[in-house]
């Protein structure tokens, strides 16, 4: 390639070439190899990410200054309406949080007589999403919180109807999620029914997961809620993931084929909550890594 | 030429900016699949007519920033972008007398390997995805290619 010397080398004058070609891929294969072995450039991610960053804002604000107007156009009608909506859902809120205290109090009455440990009781605070991934075989979003705001690397991330992914990698000022409908994520579930443990798989699909591993007599219905297990250590257990959808038994099969549909709607969230969780898992979730969390990056 | 290609660097800094923007922008999700390749478009279009410019090491350096802006390896996007614009340099001259409709398919040429090469490492690396989603770019791309360079070269004659 260096060598070759074609009608058109005396016109323009690029010293080298070929051979800077060869040196800068040479390069970027030692970068991906090592990139790809030991995530250890996360500094120089920060850094050229944090210089992003400014553009990263400007395409997102049209999309805000929509929203802003959306608002602002709003009548006063229509806000006086919802007002009153709010006003009633409140008072609703409001007398079934009462019932929630005592059945709190109530609950951890009893877990103290089961001498069990509490659950989950962490802060959570809202994110927004600044932006998708575009890469359409990896389902991640961008959040506007970073390590300034103390996410942390595996942090689990929610929307008021249920798991939306887990962070994968902080920046300063910026974080990136994956989704549990990505290819390469898996989610330990229980059926919240009856407590059966499996895995739930993304499919690269928004509005579908897969649970590959359960046996054909698995006591499974279309309609059975799935939560979070908590036995991967990153979610905190109890949390809604997703509705089976279809069930489908082959006779010659181990396996039943089993779709769900994700609870919290993974393509249209603008904003995401995330959970700190107060203590880390107990050392006996940390035993059952075959059920653990598989998150392998590309 | 050398008229010609007195582009300022300012110029190409700021298109280069625009097709990242335009690439990281949120898209809905049916469109998202057919999002062409703006930057690698671009960087096609400088090294055809700024060779001794805007070479191999710009176009390295600026697949790094892209690596970092889609989540991708590091070194993938960059690798892939140097190869495509060392190709494009080695036939600058016959591309710049190319009628549009030859430069065109050129293009979308250069758009497939670019696609085949992001597979490709996709592939070593162990990242699955259905080979499908590799075609729309190509095709949106190589739409989109007449309306791009005749966009620049206005641009660039009025400045120049």
């Amino acid at each position: 390639m260096v060598s070759q010397t074609s009608s058109n080398a005396n016109a323009v004058r690029i010293p080298a070439l070929g051979l800077r070609v060869a040196a800068l891929m040479l390069l970027s294969i030692l970068l991906m190899v090592y990139d790809n072995r030991n995530q250890q450039l996360d500094t120089v991610r920060r850094a050229i990410g944090a210089a992003v960053y400014p553009l990263q804002i400007v395409v997102d604000t049209p999309a805000r200054i929509w929203g802003w107007l959306v608002d602002s156009s709003t009548s006063r009608n229509s806000l006086e309406l919802e007002n009153t909506r709010l006003k009633i859902q409140q008072r609703l809120t409001r007398a079934e949080l009462q019932q929630l205290t005592a059945l709190e109090a109530e609950n951890a009455r009893l877990r103290d007589l089961l001498e069990a440990r509490d659950r989950i009781s962490g802060d959570i605070r809202v994110a927004g999403i600044m932006s998708v991934d575009t890469n359409p075989f990896r389902h991640s979003i961008v959040l506007d919180v970073g390590s300034e705001d103390r996410v942390y690397d595996g942090q689990s991330v929610i929307d008021a109807n249920g798991v939306v992914g887990q962070v994968l990698q902080t920046g300063l000022k910026t974080s990136q999620a994956i989704l549990i409908s990505d290819p390469d994520h898996a989610l330990p579930v229980e059926v919240n029914r009856n407590g059966l443990r499996t895995i739930a798989l993304g499919t690269g699909q928004f509005d579908q997961l897969d649970l590959p591993y359960l046996p054909n007599n698995a006591d499974l219905e279309v309609g059975d809620v799935l939560v979070t297990s908590g036995l991967g250590g990153a979610f905190p257990p109890g949390y809604p993931v997703a509705v089976v959808s279809d069930v489908r038994r082959v006779p010659q099969q181990p396996f039943a084929e089993v779709k769900a549909t994700p609870s919290a709607a993974l393509n249209q969230v603008r904003e995401v909550m995330l959970i700190w969780m107060d203590q880390p898992e107990a050392p006996e979730s940390e035993a059952n890594t075959d059920d653990g969390e598989v998150v392998e990056q590309p | 030429m050398s008229s010609r290609s007195s582009v300022g660097t300012f110029g190409m800094l700021m298109s280069v900016l625009a097709a990242l923007a335009l690439t990281i922008m949120p898209l809905p999700a049916a469109i998202e699949d057919f999002r062409p390749d703006w930057v690698m478009m671009m960087l096609i279009y400088w090294a055809m007519v700024a060779p001794q410019k805007y070479s191999v090491g710009t176009a390295w350096l600026i697949g790094i920033v892209m690596d970092v802006a889609q989540g991708t390896m590091l070194g993938q996007h960059a690798l892939t972008m140097c190869l495509i614009v060392f190709v494009t340099i080695r036939f600058h001259l016959q591309m710049r007398v190319f009628p549009l409709t030859q430069l065109t398919l050129t293009v979308m040429a250069m758009l497939s390997a670019y696609q085949f090469l992001l597979f490709w490492i996709n592939g070593v690396a162990g990242v699955t995805a259905p080979a499908t989603v590799y075609w729309g770019p190509v095709i949106t791309g190589t739409l989109i290619w007449p309306a791009l360079s005749m966009f620049m070269n206005g641009l660039r004659f009025r400045r120049g």
